[in-house]
């Protein structure tokens, strides 16, 4: 209050004589510099309002405007003929009497390997070369224009059913990144021969085609069908990295949370108030500014250095990012069972009820919005988080699905991460915005799930 | 599938036990002289809570011991000579080993004693788990009867289990603890090795940042920290630059100004920043905001990188906006209103009550606040390694590429299992400096905090 500038307020002792009229101009000149300062510094603070919400909305739509048109993909649909000539296999075996299992095994695997040295790259050239008569093309340009594990796509339909065999079928495939560029105009389409990454081959190829309608646009569902690629860009998808970051999800749920609730519990109900608590809470709100970085820094010490857990492992990572929410869901835990009313606590404990039985079976009930609050807050912290993760080798490219939490494997970040890191930028840019959106979804899904489990809750009190 | 076995037996001892004790306890109370201490339930819990104690402590040890022992064990089967010769030699036979133990083959023809090995590694490993379960059972089943025994009309047993619970929830507390005992116990023991390399006056006064590559072998390579710690402080001051002015001010127009409605649209979308996984800004900046701030500085002719300390320093400070903004509400909102009411209400305005009794007043909290800013911006990592240009050089110009040291920590440990090189041991003495310079600044801070909450209480 000191500080209060009075000589503002007040008018100044007058020197001499001063007439009325003089005083009243004289205050209204003030008046009018201090409601224009007034304006200003409101304006100023609506500015950086705005400023703020500008922001948002700029950043939404940039990655928006970004990441959209990576939903959709070309693909061609081409008439595919499993020509005898080309696929030169035994018939698939069968289980023969006396054979034992092992034996059929190992016979349906020599099968399936010969099924795959098949050319397959021929068997697509020729559905291209069928689609598109009149472009000029080599067997070369049909491996830059179809995405190249497609193979492996006609290749698993004959497996499926090798009664294909010298039929034609209508397939969709998918076409390479750089066709995706090009389709797309992220290729400046002027330049120079020696210039583009595509050969006029492969471009004349997506524009006939696409012209005629056997190129569509389609929607990109590797996005959530694929683990990562790097052979195949067109290819790759989010699926492994979902897989990471739902293992490690739910490590944090079934660890982080009980065991920060119970931390809560202990510390707001049953401690008792000296050194060593004071010590825990100072220690607790500590460790919730801790950088992330330090939790990263100490799994790799830790679970990797000293207790041996494999690299890149959503286990790791999990544990990780339980010691790193653990704060912040204890805090939030906290606070909901501060607001509980002693009121409650006392009419339970009048009745007789144990310290025990007062806690769990009358304050924890009226804390569980809270705490399903204090559980969504830490798992989006969690499943957000990327720095801890590269110290501990989940930046591993890592192309198969995991089926433990004990498999190699990325998180959902990790992938975004790495993603904007690929040479061919023209094709992940957009990737890494669409990866940028699925994270965000995937976060406000969880969010809508904990406003809609709260509002149940408290509806039913 | 194993761990799945453990599970359902745990669970199913753990409901045997609950139901022994519930019946026992409700027959105790039918034929019982006198009234029972604790219910029937209690009793089933503490049956239930006996049984699984030896059972869990069983199970652990196993988890803890068997491995090493089933090794040590198939060990035993190889020739002397590659035991105690090469460790590279024997980890790769170890490796075929297992392999052969896990049923897939090896690569190549098997010697006859990896062969034996593994069979012996595989039959180990079954038996044990099997001897295991036995005797977690039967140690189960001990606890069952000893406890069910003591079933009595006396028995506090209600007591016993909140006992129980409450030491659950002291280890539960202490986890707390042993996270902070672990991150300076790794920071200060891994920090230690590297400075038996490198010399600690070398590295906090070095001015030259250039690890050199783990490949080579040596400690060689200049391990300067300044260059690191200077592109820290720059970046985080650009973010402030940012964050404060913004954060403060909507702050105060949230709390003083705003129409009830507009606070009620804008605070939400505001706090959406908070949110956002940090790696969304570092690629956001990487891919938009430094191309644009790149194209705005040829408008005035500025050389302006697009990944510069600039872009990054913005992008950090657009992050915290909203941490010093909800801070700020917070602690402005504290401020009483009988402070506001007599400014007022002796002809101040608005903007002048605000400014000169109202911030002064909450100005030990802002200070706090703004230090966390400080904080969290040293500490973060993702957008700085993707949007700072990883340039560790000593240099003045914001507008040119640098480095921090949370870069730095990021390149020289990305899954890296072997800590034994100065140029990965070096991450954690990184991370050391980190931390004590966080953790100043948080105490200092939380204290400050704490202190004005209390003021206003």
């Amino acid at each position: 209050m000191a500080n209060v500038d009075t000589a503002s307020m007040t008018p100044r002792p007058t020197r001499g004589v001063e007439s009325n009229q003089d005083r009243l101009v004289r205050i209204q000149k003030g008046l009018r510099r201090r409601r224009a300062a007034e304006t200003r510094f409101r304006a100023y603070g609506a500015g950086a309002v705005l400023l703020a919400v500008g922001f948002v909305v700029f950043l939404f739509g940039s990655i928006l405007m970004q990441g959209i048109p990576a939903f959709w993909q070309p693909a061609a649909d081409l008439k595919v003929t499993f020509d005898p000539t080309l696929i030169k296999v035994d018939p698939k075996p069968v289980q023969q009497d006396g054979q034992s299992p092992a034996e059929f095994r190992r016979a349906t695997l020599d099968w399936e390997r010969a099924v795959t040295m098949v050319n397959w790259n021929r068997v697509i050239e020729n559905a291209v070369r069928e689609a598109a008569p009149n472009v000029e093309f080599t067997p070369k340009d049909v491996q830059a224009f179809v995405s190249p594990n497609q193979r492996f796509v006609l290749r698993d339909m004959f497996v499926r059913d090798p009664g294909l065999l010298g039929q034609t079928v209508d397939v969709e495939l998918l076409l390479s990144a750089n066709v995706d560029n090009w389709l797309k105009g992220n290729i400046e389409r002027s330049l120079a021969d020696d210039r583009q990454q595509l050969s006029p081959g492969v471009r004349s190829l997506a524009d006939t085609l696409y012209a005629d309608g056997t190129v569509r646009m389609i929607f990109s569902y590797v996005l959530f069908t694929n683990p990562d690629s790097r052979a195949a860009p067109a290819e790759a998808g989010l699926l492994g990295a979902f897989i990471g970051s739902l293992y490690m999800m739910l490590i944090v749920i079934l660890l982080a949370v009980p065991i920060g609730v119970a931390a809560a519990i202990y510390l707001e109900e049953f401690a008792p108030k000296n050194k060593i608590t004071d010590l825990i809470e100072v220690n607790i709100n500590n460790l919730a500014a801790v950088p992330s970085i330090v939790f990263g820094l100490l799994g790799a010490a830790v679970f990797i250095g000293y207790f041996r857990l494999p690299l890149s492992a959503p286990l790791v990572g999990g544990l990780v990012l339980v010691l790193m929410t653990l704060p912040t869901i204890i805090i939030a835990t906290r606070s909901a069972l501060k607001a509980v009313s002693p009121s409650i606590r006392q009419a339970a404990l009048g009745l007789g009820a144990s310290k025990t039985q007062m806690v769990f079976h009358h304050v924890l009930p009226i804390t569980y919005p809270g705490i399903m609050t204090a559980t969504i807050i830490g798992v989006a912290q969690a499943i957000g988080e990327t720095a801890p993760l590269l110290l501990i080798g989940m930046n591993a490219f890592v192309a198969t699905l995991p089926a433990t939490p004990l498999d190699q494997s990325t998180a959902l970040p990790v992938q975004i991460f790495l993603w904007q890191g690929n040479e061919n930028r023209n094709f992940f840019e957009p990737r890494t915005a669409a990866a940028i959106i699925i994270l965000l979804a995937v976060m406000l899904i969880l969010n809508a799930a904990a406003i809609y489990l709260r509002s149940r809750f408290e509806r039913r009190q | 599938m194993n761990s799945l076995i453990v599970v359902v037996f745990l669970l199913v001892l753990l409901s045997v036990g609950y139901q022994v004790g519930l019946t026992r306890g409700r027959a105790v109370a039918t034929t019982a002289q006198r009234t029972m201490h604790s219910r029937p339930n209690y009793h089933g819990l503490m049956v239930a809570l006996w049984c699984a104690i030896p059972a869990v402590v069983v199970l652990l040890a196993w988890a803890l011991f068997s491995n090493s022992l089933a090794l040590g064990n198939a060990q035993s089967f190889l020739p002397p000579e590659l035991v105690n010769g090469d460790p590279a030699a024997l980890r790769e036979t170890m490796r075929r080993v297992e392999q052969i133990a896990s049923g897939f083959g090896v690569v190549g023809d098997a010697q006859p004693y990896e062969v034996a090995a593994g069979e012996a590694l595989r039959s180990f490993r079954t038996t044990s788990f099997w001897a295991m379960m036995v005797a977690a059972a039967l140690l189960g089943l001990l606890g069952l009867l000893l406890m069910a025994r003591r079933i009595a009309p006396r028995l506090r047993a209600r007591n016993e289990f909140e006992g129980a619970v409450r030491l659950l929830l002291i280890a539960c507390s202490a986890v707390a603890i042993l996270t902070t005992v672990g991150i300076v116990a790794s920071l200060l023991s891994e920090a230690m090795r590297f400075f038996t390399l490198v010399s600690p006056i070398e590295f906090f006064f070095g001015t030259v940042w250039n690890p050199g590559f783990t490949t080579t072998g040596e400690a060689g390579g200049q391990y300067g920290l300044l260059p690191l710690l200077w592109g820290t402080i720059m970046v985080s001051a650009i973010a402030m630059a940012v964050a404060i002015p913004v954060g403060l001010l909507s702050a105060i127009y949230m709390a003083e100004y705003a129409d009830p409605r507009v606070r009620a649209v804008a605070k939400p979308i505001i706090e959406i920043l908070a949110g956002i996984p940090s790696v969304i800004y570092g690629v956001f900046a990487l891919i938009t905001l430094g191309p644009l701030l790149s194209d705005l500085g040829a408008l005035f002719g500025l050389q302006i990188r697009a990944t510069s300390a600039l872009t990054a320093g913005i992008a950090m400070g657009l992050m915290i906006v909203p941490f010093v903004s909800s801070l700020s509400d917070d602690i402005i909102t504290q401020v009483p209103r009988a402070m506001r009411d007599g400014s007022l209400g002796i002809g101040a305005t608005k903007s002048e009550t605000i400014r000169k009794v109202v911030l002064p007043a909450a100005l030990p909290g802002i200070v706090g606040a703004f230090m966390l800013a400080i904080s969290k911006a040293f500490g973060e990592t993702m957008i700085v390694v993707l949007a700072a240009g990883n340039a560790p050089i000593l240099r003045a110009n914001p507008f040119d590429a640098i480095s921090t040291v949370t870069v730095s920590i990021v390149n020289q440990l990305t899954g890296d299992t072997n800590f034994a090189s100065p140029q990965a041991l070096v991450a954690f003495a990184l991370g050391l400096t980190l931390f004590v310079m966080t953790l100043i600044l948080n105490v200092i801070a939380l204290y400050v905090v704490r202190k004005y909450r209390e003021q206003y209480e």
